[in-house]
């Protein structure tokens, strides 16, 4: 679709998805030191520390969503994605200034070049069969 | 791997491990139902942007010259304990997004093709995939009509399988019929792993 978009102040179309205001948000960059480890399963975990008390002028809205979203349930970098309706690229970013930021911390139990080892994958079994 | 500064003060949340199983097949295979059947979430989307070249965006100059898309990855969630989730992700199915596939894959416990035996043909290029990259991988005939005319040696043999490859027919609208897909894809793994080490 290259629809025109003209029409209102949409900045997006239905087909496209958002295409120029995430990239905007975290001001044209689409790279961030952490990015290449953040898994889309990787764990994003905001501690008990009001984003406020960081006082922290830089911080986006979907910065503070976010933190808000992983202070109590850990969420995953594609559940992020998900809920605030942004590509995974443009939430990766937004993950590392973060935890550049030390407003949460990722983690990666399983390292993600190797395999689970058997007692988890057991787990996994037992678990699926008892659903 | 990657950690936030640690804090000795802070919360018990429990993280969880989590681990994904890909859902790979043709267009219209059923991967989507697939993850539904089984994710205690509604499947969601996640999406990625692409230039017209299907590489993800680099940079914001010059995009709006250039034709973006996006592609979305529809994945579904299965807590198993409060400790250990599952995310099932459906790959994007066209060949030009294979490099999502590579990202998929990274440290994939496993996967699912998913056949349809209409379309054979279609799955051909995800049964490479997991062949070249090592992971193990189920295939789940799924019991579109017609699907019993096809006996699963004949499959086996359509797709040229190695023999320790399991073929399991499977109803993708099924949860119980699904669950035993991913048992089968983990027990799989499970002996790649005890053959590997
Ligand atoms: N009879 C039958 N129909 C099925 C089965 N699984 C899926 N379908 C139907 O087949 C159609 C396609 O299923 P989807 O799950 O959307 O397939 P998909 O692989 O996600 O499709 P794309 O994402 O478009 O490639 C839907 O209308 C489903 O209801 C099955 O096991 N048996
Ligand atoms: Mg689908």
């Amino acid at each position: 679709m290259t629809g025109d978009g003209a029409t209102d102040d949409r900045w997006f179309d239905d087909a496209a998805g958002p295409v120029v205001r995430p990239y905007a948000m975290t001001r044209g960059r689409t790279r961030s030191a952490a990015e290449d480890k953040l898994d889309l399963i990787a764990v994003v975990v905001a501690d008990r520390v009001t984003p406020g008390s960081a006082a922290d002028q830089t911080l986006s809205p979907e910065h503070i969503d976010i933190v808000e979203l992983s202070r109590d349930t850990p969420q995953s970098v594609a559940e992020l994605a998900a809920e605030l309706d942004l590509p995974v690229g443009v939430v990766r970013v937004l993950i590392g200034d973060l935890l550049h930021a030390a407003l949460v911390r990722v983690s990666r139990p399983v390292p993600p070049a190797e395999l689970p080892d058997e007692r988890i994958l057991r787990e996994v079994i037992n678990g699926l069969r008892a659903l | 791997m990657v950690y936030g500064h640690s804090d000795p003060g802070r919360s018990h949340i429990i993280e969880p491990v989590t681990l994904k199983i890909l859902v790979a097949g043709g267009f219209g295979a059923g991967k989507t139902t697939l993850v539904g059947a089984v994710s205690e979430i509604k499947p969601l989307r996640t999406e990625e942007l692409l230039t017209e070249a299907g590489r993800p965006v680099d940079n914001i100059a010059g995009v709006e010259g250039k034709k973006t898309t996006t592609v979305a990855m529809d994945f579904g969630r299965i807590t198993l304990r409060e400790d250990l989730v599952l995310y099932l992700f459906g790959t994007p199915g066209q060949d030009r997004f294979w490099f999502l596939w590579d990202e998929l894959a990274t440290g994939a416990l496993g996967a699912v093709v998913l056949a349809d035996t209409r379309r054979l043909e279609d799955c051909f290029a995800a049964v490479d995939y997991f062949e070249r990259r090592g992971i193990a991988f189920t295939v789940a005939v799924n019991c579109f009509e017609g699907a019993d005319n096809y006996p699963e040696e004949s499959v086996r043999e359509a797709l040229d399988l190695d023999p320790g490859t399991p073929v399991v027919m499977c109803d993708a609208r099924e949860r119980e019929s699904v669950k035993r897909v991913l048992i089968s894809v983990v027990e799989h793994a499970m002996l790649a792993t005890a053959a590997t080490s």
